[in-house]
């Protein structure tokens, strides 16, 4: 370890400003009972709020100028992204971002000119990464697109695809001569596939399970393949960087939630809370979070370089994960009874955490995977 | 006198190339990690010899005024020269409490008299300092210290203990808290500040065998042990705030110490080495996922700190509990070097059963001792049960129990 060389965290004043702005978005729209309405909706996501993020130019924030965006980067992202975690909100967001980059990465200047514009303006997109083996490699693959003529005819079957149901368009990974490729699906060509909802961890979330088998593609719906490998690499760190984001905010809005029980409930006639069996590992849970945020805040700040970038994404989801997990688990305990039973909210947050800590790997796999980049 | 990074370049390369000189070689017998841990005879004399001889190059007290023995250079040069000892992991420099405390307290507000009298011995290690802060019954209550200190003419009379007190065997003058004025209306308001002379009748110092089975720490005895008032810092009754000045230097909160690094602390680089040695199943440790496991967290956890640092410095992103970061160091720094330390003798395998002075001990056992060593960070300064108090409660505003 370099001793002499003190890291630096490279904080924006755009990002300040989001930050402000979204923190006080999601008090506003998104109040912990809003969470419990999520949950009730039939429908994939609030449609209204998203029309207002849109008008808000969140979807654009990384989008460069030339498409509709205000051509900032992840970094910014990351402060919309915080502050909705932790208020639970249930919205296509982070997907949506990501397929954002996908698009930018590999897409071709026809994919990018049709729909980076949309996107910025609102429409939905859906990642399709996962299988049904539970991999977290994203190169492992058995979906397949065959290539007989002009068309791609796909097969098998991703999990885990959110918003699929009302989604504009879907990136959809898949074997193809032996090797990972990309492609882009519109409303219709999803409809094509059969689409079933899958019942989720966090109810917050609509989820589905997407079998491609039969489905025909136009082979102008593929992505450069040439640069598929580095961008599914790149769309795996830029997942962990905003999941750490979302997991971050979670973890303390979890921590406010244990905060204000241990400060108004009595048991013995003693506020609970002045029990150290209760006080130190609350405690604990905040210099978790204070240490997965440095992080966050690190590897947000230095997105894109080449060196550091894994290494901070990959640190800061390991540590988020363990912070989220932590607090909103001893907020379970500390409910005692209550905590037990469907009206506390402090399961929401648990849910939470296991449902990021599923997406693109948990604390355990992000560390070996540093082990191999660090050791 | 402003340099430019020329010069300061050039400064650093020679610093650089004095150490790597002059760093001494290996005394052929365990040394201590920071001054609270100096136990012998030969590893005081070593250590001595040590900063006087950095002393003499010219790299210590740089920024002091040269009327007292100082350098009188821009303190930027000192900054260099200190973490150029940090880099090359030279010893340490063992008259800590006299550089980095009470040196500068007496240059802060000490008289011209004491200025003179005091500075140039804490920089060239001729007169040692120790600290009476603590008593055997007030652990971490400074405010509530009952050493007694009477008026009698112009003279004060001392009785009572003071615990913990590093160097106490080595050294010639203690900073010492003491109840001048028991009936003051607060406890705050009847302490008063001295600078006491150890060697004089009616002190004794009685040495404490630790956890390690050695000595560094010791207990000190006064009885009718009488001082002139010309020994008093501050005024009469006083002591608190002088105290508490004292304790800003101490903690780093106000600049002006002599320079050098007090403490030799772990850190995961030095693990990383032990577990390249380390032997598992005849491949060496560093190979072992469970092992490359703990290391990743500890590289995680240790980047925390400095990344923690950083984001201290950000308001936008302490906002919500301001001063977590801060409050929270001592707790997070010292349970991590205690939890490293143990990690290191697990790595050693059969030879973790190994202590200092037996041969074959992995680098004469100082991984043992620097584990039983790290819990004088746990427990000092207020124990990391307290500091979990503190925290909830001054930052999460918990209850008091």
């Amino acid at each position: 370890m370099a001793n002499d060389k003190r890291p630096t965290i490279h904080f924006s004043d755009e990002q300040a400003q989001l930050l402000e702005v979204a923190t006080s978005f999601a008090q506003d729209k998104f109040p912990l009972n809003k969470a419990r309405a999520r949950v009730a909706a039939k429908e994939d996501f609030d449609a209204a709020v998203w029309k207002e993020m849109a008008s808000l130019g969140w979807l654009g924030v990384a989008i460069p100028e030339e498409f509709g965006g205000s051509g900032l980067s992840l970094a910014e992202v990351v402060t919309i992204v915080e502050p909705l975690g932790r208020a639970l909100a249930g919205t296509p967001l982070v997907s949506t971002t990501l397929v954002a980059q996908a698009l930018l990465k590999a897409g071709t200047r026809a994919q990018q000119a049709e729909w980076l514009p949309k996107i910025c303006e609102g429409a939905v997109g859906a990642l399709a990464l996962i299988e049904p083996h539970g991999d977290w490699n994203l190169g492992h693959l058995t979906a397949k697109a065959e290539r007989p003529g002009d068309l791609l005819v796909l097969s098998g079957t991703k999990t885990f695809v959110t918003d699929a149901a009302s989604a504009d368009l879907a990136i959809v990974s898949v074997a193809m001569d032996g090797a990972p490729a990309l492609v882009l699906l519109d409303r219709q060509l999803l409809g094509a596939a059969k689409v079933e909802r899958e019942i989720v961890i966090d109810e917050t979330r609509r989820s589905y399970r997407v079998n491609l088998d039969g489905v025909t593609v136009p082979s102008d719906n593929l992505l450069d393949p040439s640069r598929t490998p580095d961008t599914l690499k790149n769309l795996d760190e830029a997942a962990c960087l905003l999941l750490a984001a979302e997991m971050c905010g979670g973890a303390s809005g979890v921590l406010v939630t244990i905060v204000e029980y241990l400060k108004t409930r009595k048991q013995f006639d003693r506020l609970i809370g002045s029990y150290q069996a209760l006080k130190h590992p609350t405690v604990d849970a905040l210099m978790a979070i204070d240490g997965a945020r440095s992080h966050l805040y690190y590897a947000a700040g230095i997105f894109g370089d080449a060196v550091e970038n894994e290494i901070a994404v990959r640190m800061a989801k390991a540590l988020a994960c363990d912070a989220l997990a932590f607090a909103s688990d001893r907020a379970i305990q500390f409910h005692g009874g209550f905590g037990f039973t469907y009206d506390c909210d402090a399961q929401l947050f648990r849910r939470r955490g296991i449902w990021c800590e599923a997406q693109h790997g948990d604390a355990a796999w992000q560390r070996k995977r540093l082990a191999s980049l660090i050791l | 006198m402003s340099l430019d990074q020329k010069e300061l370049d050039e400064f650093r390369a020679e610093v650089r190339a004095w150490f790597e000189e002059n760093k001494p070689a290996d005394p052929g017998f365990l040394l201590p990690q920071s001054f609270m841990e100096v136990g012998s005879d030969e590893q005081f004399t070593f250590l001595r010899d040590w900063q006087r001889k950095v002393y003499e190059a010219g790299y210590l007290g740089l920024a002091w005024p040269r009327e007292y023995g100082g350098g009188g250079k821009p303190q930027i040069l000192q900054d260099i020269a200190t973490r150029e000892m940090v880099r090359q992991k030279v010893p340490f420099l063992t008259n800590t409490i006299g550089l980095n405390w009470a040196g500068p307290l007496i240059l802060h507000m000490g008289t011209e008299e004491q200025k003179k009298a005091y500075i140039p011995g804490i920089l060239n290690a001729d007169d040692i300092w120790c600290q009476g802060f603590s008593e055997p019954d007030h652990g971490s209550d400074l405010g509530n210290a009952q050493l007694k200190a009477e008026r009698d003419g112009n003279e004060f009379v001392l009785n009572g203990s003071k615990i913990w007190t590093s160097l106490g065997k080595h050294a010639k003058y203690m900073i010492l808290l003491a109840r001048s004025n028991p009936s003051a209306n607060s406890k705050y308001e009847g302490l008063s500040f001295f600078l006491v002379p150890m060697k004089i009748p009616g002190v004794e110092v009685v040495p404490i065998r630790k956890l390690t089975g050695e000595y560094g720490f010791n207990q000190t005895f006064f009885t009718d042990a009488r001082v002139p008032e010309s020994c008093l810092m501050g005024r009469e009754n006083g002591g608190w705030q002088v105290a508490m000045a004292t304790l800003a230097f101490e903690r780093g909160a106000v600049g002006g110490q002599a320079g050098g690094h007090a403490m030799m602390s772990k850190d995961v680089s030095q693990v990383l080495a032990l577990a390249r040695a380390a032997q598992r199943n005849g491949r060496p440790a560093i190979e072992d996922p469970l092992v490359r496991d703990r290391l990743v967290q500890f590289i995680m956890e240790e980047k925390s700190f400095a990344l923690n640092s950083a984001r201290a410095n950000i308001k936008p992103l302490v906002v919500e509990w301001p001063g977590s970061i801060a409050m929270s160091g001592k707790l997070a720094a010292t349970e991590y070097q205690r939890r490293l330390n143990q990690f290191a003798l697990s790595l050693q395998g059969a030879n973790a059963a190994y202590y200092v002075g037996d041969p074959n001990a992995y680098e004469r056992g100082q991984w043992q001792r620097s584990y039983f060593n790290s819990f004088s960070g746990t427990i000092g300064g207020g124990t990391s049960e307290i500091q979990h108090n503190i925290i909830g409660e001054r930052v999460l505003g918990l209850p008091k129990g």
